[in-house]
């Protein structure tokens, strides 16, 4: 769990995981279209969001496609939101969006 | 992109044996899978149906390779909602992975057709079922949202 709290708190790396919530299944010439990061920089990024299993890969034909794993963040969900809380909680987040726009915090 | 895929992954601490016999038991499924039972024979080209409690086939297919403790792969369409049937078989892959203490599951669910809405709702759905399935075979208790099929659905 310490991975994925490491993996998370970097803008670049949670931008990543933001392109592949868009359109998942990348290949890395894909991600770094785009980007003001280097390839070495998208490179070491991915590495870290591999390793708290953030993002998996999977070979298909000659590519490696990226794709966002959200189960870990689940886990942490589930760790500390409780069974009843879930719905309120799916409403706070709804009008925060509706009123903030979808502007990452 | 011209298919739609998902790839998921999760840590199990168990055995790949345990693991495996949580995926194809009915007995395990309705556990961590809203009270569904999985039945097939689990041989290569049996067929296979997931049932919901209240008598429908909720998505059902073939078997098209199966290695037990290792991997599965099933050919899979979804019986109960019409706009999701009408995109016909995708196909779901279990791979497990013995790892030091635990073992690494990965579910592979893809269609070769883009912007899939199958591939969009299960895709929603799996995070929850494989989180009930790590705890149950980790604490021996599913999560209490996956011990019932959702009412009206």
């Amino acid at each position: 769990m310490d991975k994925v709290f490491k993996a998370l708190a970097d803008p670049g790396r949670r931008l990543l995981l933001d392109r592949l919530y868009a359109d998942n299944g990348q290949t890395l010439g894909q991600l770094c279209e785009h980007l003001e990061m280097t390839r070495q920089a998208v490179t070491k990024h991915l590495k870290l969001l591999e390793e708290a299993s953030l993002v998996v890969t999977i070979w298909r034909g000659r590519e490696k496609l990226h794709y966002l794993n959200p189960v870990p963040i689940h886990e942490i969900a589930e760790r500390w939101i409780g069974k009843f809380e879930r719905a309120r909680l799916r409403v706070l987040a709804e009008l925060k969006t509706q009123l903030e726009g979808e502007a990452d915090g | 992109m011209a298919s739609s895929r998902f790839v998921y992954v999760t840590y199990i601490r168990t055995t790949p044996e345990k693991l495996w016999q949580a995926l194809i038991d009915p007995e395990f499924t309705r556990r961590y899978w809203c009270g569904t039972r999985h039945e097939s024979e689990w041989k290569p080209g049996a067929s296979w149906r997931i049932m919901i409690p209240d008598g429908r086939v909720a998505d059902s297919g073939e078997v098209l390779e199966i290695e037990p403790n290792r991997r599965l792969v099933l050919r899979w369409r979804n019986e109960f909602k019409p706009e999701l049937h009408a995109e016909g078989y995708s196909r779901l892959t279990y791979e497990l992975e013995k790892q030091a203490e635990s073992v690494k599951l990965t579910i592979i669910h893809e269609i070769d057709k883009p912007d899939s809405k199958l591939i969009e709702a299960v895709s929603g759905g799996w995070p929850l079922i494989l989180a009930s399935l790590k705890s149950l075979l980790e604490t021996g208790e599913p999560l209490e949202e996956t011990r019932h099929w959702p009412k009206g659905k």
